[in-house]
């Protein structure tokens, strides 16, 4: 079988510090996955080097079994931890921009989640307050029918309302057969979406483990179980 | 339908548990279809592999039976369906008595409380 998103060895270290030490991971395809570490762990350095916006100093990474290029990027939706949008622009233009650069851009999917978030799409990105301007990146991101989303710490600053409608958003909008990859911090929000999940730390995986085993092992929540494992670390 | 969650034990056997009371209690009817695996995802906001499984889970307990081409449907075996529910109202009046019994009751006194509670419905 082959994985939707494989690394192999890989290392990457920034100045002194060693931010990815021997990774090897495999994402399937067809699966919810979480990567679970505190700040600081190597989720976000992971991240992008699947999206090509650093290179490992060691080791391969590969997207169905190619590896990182062009097409692997068409493939791949990516959330970034930070906003990328222009926020002169209107949610229409917005809209008509990301149709534009990506030919999987799904404009009445997009339509449907601003329409759910009760926005008009004249509305300028700038008028719009930050948790909306992080929905709205959010629906463009899993408006693309892509094999693979990618989410850095999609679950910002957020309230209870915004949480249900990042889950739901996720759940009915990824493509049947594609994987998401959910990086976060804060795991009792969104734990029970997730087939999956990667603990890492310090830039080394701890584990990897099925969620629904790994509670029935532990009779412990994923987040209780997450927290139990880095005890030591915890900086209280 | 409405599902309750912690997220404590594996989520898939809640889901099996909680369809198989829907089930049992009829308020799935024999022979009903079954909405498809995303839809049911979506209302019970999980995971749409972890519905899979499951249903899947059911299939096996045979509270659900599945027709190659047109989906999932509830049993139509209605001895089994009492049996059944049944088993999970005694396992449920098992807790309960043993929950009671720490009251240092006998099993006469619980009977003639029953039967007062019942009496007020």
């Amino acid at each position: 079988m082959t994985e939707l998103l494989e690394y192999q060895q890989v290392s990457k270290t920034f100045g002194k510090q060693k931010v990815l030490d021997n990774i090897n991971l495999k994402i399937p395809a067809g699966k919810i996955v979480g990567l679970l570490g505190q700040n600081g762990a190597g989720k976000s350095t992971l991240i992008k080097l699947a999206n090509d916006l650093t290179t490992p100093d060691q080791g391969k990474i590969l997207f169905a079994g190619q590896p990182i290029s062009l097409s692997s990027k068409a493939a791949i939706s990516y959330l970034p931890e930070r906003t990328y949008l222009n926020k002169n622009l209107t949610i229409a233009a917005t809209f008509k921009l990301f149709n534009e650069f990506y030919n999987n851009f799904d404009m009445q999917k997009a339509e449907q989640i601003i329409y759910e978030l009760g926005l008009r799409s004249e509305k300028r990105i700038a008028k719009m307050s930050k948790g909306m301007q992080e929905k709205l990146q959010l629906a463009l991101v899993m408006s693309r029918n892509a094999k693979l989303y990618i989410l850095d710490e999609p679950l910002g600053g957020i309230d209870p309302a915004t949480r249900d409608f990042i889950l739901d958003t996720i759940l009915s909008n990824f493509a049947q057969g594609s994987s998401v990859l959910i990086s976060t911090h804060l795991i009792a929000d969104i734990e029970r979406i997730l087939d999956e999940v990667i603990f890492i730390d310090h830039g080394k995986i701890i584990l990897t483990a099925n969620a629904d085993q790994l509670r029935n092992k532990h009779h412990a929540s994923i987040d209780k179980i997450f927290r139990q494992t880095f005890k030591a670390n915890l900086k209280h | 339908m409405v599902f309750y969650f912690n997220n404590e034990r594996p989520i898939y056997l809640q889901l099996v548990e909680q369809l198989e009371l829907y089930i049992v209690s009829g308020r799935l009817e024999p022979d009903e279809k079954l909405p498809s695996v995303r839809e049911l995802a979506a209302e019970a906001k999980v995971n749409p592999n972890t519905m899979q499984r499951a249903l899947i889970e059911l299939e096996n307990r045979e509270l659900v039976y599945s027709m190659r081409t047109s989906g999932r449907y509830v049993t139509n075996d209605s001895v089994f369906l009492t049996e059944r529910r049944e088993a999970l109202a005694r396992a449920k009046i098992r807790q309960f008595l043993g929950e009671v019994h720490e009251l240092n009751l006998d099993s006469a006194e619980i009977i003639n409380l029953i039967t007062q509670e019942g009496g007020q419905e």
